[in-house]
């Protein structure tokens, strides 16, 4: 066995650990540690991934002395790989990017227990990522839940706390139907680790036994798991929590603790119940309707927002229909799509929340589209880096969101029955995102109706010109690269996803 | 439908108050009750695991006099999931009473939407 | 028109009407002993919502903030009708469809059911002598599938941080507004003060409760219990010699920084010694720890200090959420 399979394994450890270490430390060793730890974990993943193309198989990772059907597992493969590197390389930048407001927002006594946070929230998104058990799953569900409430809550005003308790009651109400979920399973078949899981599953279809049970056990999980990652009709909760959070957790919680969910999905329909069983059962099809009503019903509602936060938020709802559309059309096509869409919109929505705060801090951290006629002139890189998401998400060539647009049109000519309603619906978001966000672009270089001169004076009468810290700079700029990476350079990633799906079956 | 029904009384009656609490959870405007759904939610699904695990006329998984039959034991997985999932329940129950506190401190109202009547005022200039 | 109005919302008929709705809340406006202050004026109207009912003695806010209020609370029930229907039929739904898949599940009590499969068969045959531990759950928990229980005390270990963040009163920088908040977290002026009955109770009591705790931890392997169980156990034994005796008490022996050393080494030592294991677990390594004779208190390798730092570390959490959410420290 050679050392770099135990990675996986180490990276979740190495997170937990400096969660547990962090309790003790002030806010700053604790800022480090939580650097560091992200820092080695995403080498480590990028060193599973590297592994895996290299030996072109998965494996997995016994957690302790029992094997399969008796003991908890871990399981990494390329995709598991390279969502983990994707994830952490996200997660430090908006770590980064945030610092300063994190150490403005968040109460000095407790900077600390942010850390933790941030630190538990990593390990749970690394151990969601890789798992081969489904209670384990449950298990750090649950420990991303509360340390995506804690994310929220710890700016302590009352919007935030009224946001954090909506998302907890949404996502326990999630819970406990995945909850309800897995224990059906666990009934019909009788291991809870997902291969055994599996050829039971296979069994069962087999026989032809518990077709009803294994319809509702689909159903449920998919629900459970749609809700925590606030899919269209459950998406209630998704503005307050992105508008009002502290600007790292919005980039976290916006980019990544919802795609962990949604890649929970798909490995469970790969890895438990089987894609074809899935498809059978129209499921699929009841994702792909709230997909689609997502897109359109989210950009409507991004629209009609006063506050820009808000709006990326509701954007997010929109995106998060893209990536269930594509799920939803049941095809592998499809679901490379969707997988390709999870990392563009977590590059993209960071980059959104953490230059969006660039331009508050010149802008009097007023959120509405008056205050921010002129941004893009006083903080030019947040500007340019807004600038950037906001085309990536339209669909621009050369960036990120124009691949996966691509990669959703063409997966839609493969399956005849859902192709037009698809590519319409691809149509109509693409114009509705391009209404919200080009008008905040062309807002960001009007010049003000007062004329420039009144808050130029203010500032130097005052206070200088304000500058971003070099951290929000040098986030928003490694995040405009990593979509130019992604929109210039998908052909690789986009095999790599193929080659994590078939290795997942 | 009824027969089955009946003879997993116990499930039967554990999926009805996972209706009970689901409903409560989502439907009622006091937090405590909605915490309070949360619980018996909870506790049907461990009730609905723990019920799972038990066979006719067996004893409780710890060995006795060295006999180590699987005749003579129950399931001790189901048991081992209710132990963890147990916890879980107590540290979201904590939180959720935490952050029903502050609200609470904040708003003076334990009603959701009373808190957000009161906080859309507060926000109007 | 706001005169009859009001005399209308006072009146029985309308109590009796929303009492039949189910409007009436009891914990809404019942539950407070004291409301703080800035909050106390705004709570007196709790219980009817939509128009709300000033009541003598509490200052009118400006008509046009009033109607705006009004406007606000028309919405909103409007929209909580709507949303009532939904959620009851939804819930309807899901109850009707989980019987009926509950009416297809195998039958209760059948030893042929699928959940009785070799996993659980290899638990009850051969845990003794892998795991060492005679309370084959224990066994389970602790050893076969450890990384879960593990995660466990993580979900309670950041439980008790977001309760942290949220009710720990920091007044260290001389924040007015924190001192006023500690004073009001401070419930402790409304009770009785050193009540005889209650220490004398507590004296014999909590040393009991004490020696319980710790042999169901000490026990977990042996019999039912464990870290958990043994911890809650030794957690209500603290909450109720606090009760009895108050704060000044407590704070001789258990102070925020003895629960944060407490629950860092329980924690490190819990994840240092599962990280050997399954290091030297998934590379086929032995792993050296004697797993000792099945039966005896100190036996069956790792479980026991497991056992001593999972129950160390609920206790702790369990006193902080106590302490916590009664004066906002500890």
């Amino acid at each position: 066995m050679s050392f770099v399979q135990n990675f996986p394994f180490f990276s979740i450890i190495i997170a937990m650990f400096s969660g547990i270490i962090s309790s003790v430390l002030d806010a700053k060793k604790a800022r480090n540690l939580s650097l560091a730890a992200i820092m080695v974990t995403t080498g480590m993943s990028a060193a599973v991934l590297v592994f895996c193309l290299r030996t072109g198989e998965s494996y997995t990772y016994m957690m302790g002395h029992f094997p399969a059907p008796w003991g908890n597992e871990i399981r990494a493969g390329v995709l598991e790989g390279l969502t983990a590197f994707f994830f952490g390389v996200v997660m430090l930048l908006s770590v980064v990017g945030g610092l300063d407001h994190t150490a403005k927002d968040v109460e000095k006594t407790k900077q600390n227990l942010f850390f933790i946070m941030i630190d538990l929230m990593l390990s749970s998104l690394l151990a969601l990522i890789y798992t081969n058990d489904l209670f384990t799953a449950y298990v750090f569900v649950e420990i991303n839940t509360i340390a995506g409430c804690g994310l929220i809550m710890i700016r302590q005003i009352g919007r935030s706390l009224l946001a954090a308790i909506r998302y907890m009651i949404m996502s326990q109400l999630g819970s406990g139907l995945f909850l309800i979920g897995l224990s059906l399973l666990y009934d019909v078949t009788g291991h809870l680790l997902m291969s055994p899981a599996k050829e039971a599953v296979a069994g069962i279809e087999a026989a032809g036994i518990y077709a009803l049970p294994m319809l509702v056990i689909v159903a449920v999980i998919s629900v459970g798991l749609a809700i925590k990652s606030g899919l269209y009709p459950f998406h209630s909760w998704i503005p307050d929590t992105y508008g009002y959070a502290t600007p790292t957790a919005s980039a976290i919680l916006s980019g990544l603790v919802s795609k962990g969910y949604i890649f929970l999905l798909i490995k469970i329909f790969y890895r438990v119940l089987g894609r074809e069983n899935v498809v059978a059962s129209q499921i699929v099809n009841v994702l792909f309707m709230f997909g689609l009503a997502g897109m359109m019903l989210g950009s409507v509602h991004a629209i009609m927002q006063k506050d820009t936060r808000r709006m990326i938020a509701y954007s997010s709802v929109a995106q998060i229909g893209y990536i269930y559309m594509g799920i939803g059309l049941g095809t592998t096509a499809g679901m490379v799509a969707a997988v390709f869409h999870i990392f563009t919109h977590s590059a993209t929505k960071a980059l959104l929340f953490i230059s969006a705060v660039g331009l508050y801090e010149v802008s009097d951290d007023k959120k509405d589209f008056r205050s921010l006629r002129g941004a893009g002139y006083r903080n030019p890189l947040a500007g340019i880096g807004f600038s950037v998401g906001s085309l990536s998400m339209v669909g621009f060539p050369m960036l990120a969101g124009f691949i996966s647009k691509l990669l959703f049109a063409t997966s839609a000519l493969q399956s005849p029955h859902k192709m037009l309603p698809t590519v319409i619906a691809l149509a109509i978001s693409t114009i509705l995102n391009a209404v919200y966000f080009l008008r905040l672009v062309i807002t960001l270089y009007s010049i003000p109706e007062k004329g420039l001169e009144k808050p130029l004076d203010n500032g130097s009468k005052e206070k200088p010109p304000i500058h971003s810290s070099w951290k929000l700079r040098l986030a928003v700029l490694s995040f405009i690269l990593l979509n130019l990476f992604l929109g210039l350079y998908s052909q690789p990633i986009v095999g790599a996803i193929e080659n994590g799906l078939a290795m997942f079956a | 439908m009824g027969a089955p029904l009946f003879v997993n009384m116990e499930e039967t009656i554990s999926i009805i108050l996972f209706g009970i609490g689901f409903t409560m959870l989502l439907l009622h405007r006091n937090l405590i009750k909605k915490i309070m759904g949360m619980n018996i939610m909870d506790t049907a699904v461990y009730l609905f695991l723990a019920v799972k695990g038990y066979i006719n006329g067996r004893m409780v998984p710890i060995v006795v006099d060295g006999i180590q039959d699987v005749s003579a034991y129950i399931n001790p997985v189901p048991s081992g999931l209710v132990l963890t999932g147990i916890v879980v329940s107590v540290s979201t129950t904590a939180l959720m009473l935490a952050l029903t506190i502050r609200l609470y401190e904040r708003y003076g109202s334990l009603d959701l939407d009373e808190i957000l009547i009161r906080m859309k005022e507060e926000e109007r200039p | 028109m706001s005169r009859i109005r009001d005399n209308y919302e006072n009146s029985r008929c309308l109590k009796i009407k929303k009492w039949i709705d189910g409007e009436v809340d009891l914990l809404a406006s019942g539950v407070e002993i004291e409301a703080p202050e800035e909050a106390k004026e705004a709570a007196l109207p709790e219980s009817d919502l939509p128009n709300p009912a000033w009541q003598p003695g509490m200052r009118r806010p400006k008509a046009a903030k009033r109607r705006r209020r009004n406007r606000d609370g028309r919405d909103i029930r409007y929209f909580r009708r709507i949303y009532q229907l939904m959620s009851v039929f939804l819930c309807l739904a899901i109850i009707f469809i989980l019987l009926w898949t509950v009416s297809y599940l195998p039958a209760f009590g059948n030893a042929g059911n699928p959940d009785n499969n070799e996993v659980s068969a290899r638990y009850i045959e051969s845990g003794l002598q892998e795991t060492g531990a005679v309370n084959i759950v224990t066994g389970m928990i602790l050893d076969y599938r450890a990384f879960d229980t593990f995660g466990e005390s993580c979900v309670l270990f950041i439980a008790s941080c977001c309760v942290l963040v949220l009710l720990r009163i920091d007044a260290a920088d001389g924040d007015a507004r924190a001192r006023k908040r500690l004073r009001e977290a401070d419930d402790r002026v409304f009770e009785p003060k050193n009540d005889v009955i209650l220490q004398r109770c507590a004296c014999v009591m909590v040393p009991l409760i004490m020696v319980f705790g710790i042999y169901i931890i000490l026990n977990g392997h042996l019999s039912p219990g464990g870290g958990f169980s043994g911890g809650a156990v030794l957690g209500s034994g603290l909450i109720l010699y606090l009760n009895a005796f108050g704060f000044k008490e407590t704070e001789r022996f258990f102070t925020e920084k003895v629960y944060r050393r407490v629950t860092l080494s329980a924690l490190t030592f819990y994840c240092l010694a599962k990280s050997y294991s399954f290091f030297t677990g998934a590379n086929h390594l032995h792993s050296g720890i004697p797993l000792g004779t099945p039966g005896a208190i100190l036996s069956s390798g790792l479980i026991l200090p497991l056992n001593i730092c999972v129950g160390l570390v609920v206790a702790c959490t369990m006193y902080a959420f106590y302490t916590l959410f009664r004066k906002g420290g500890m």
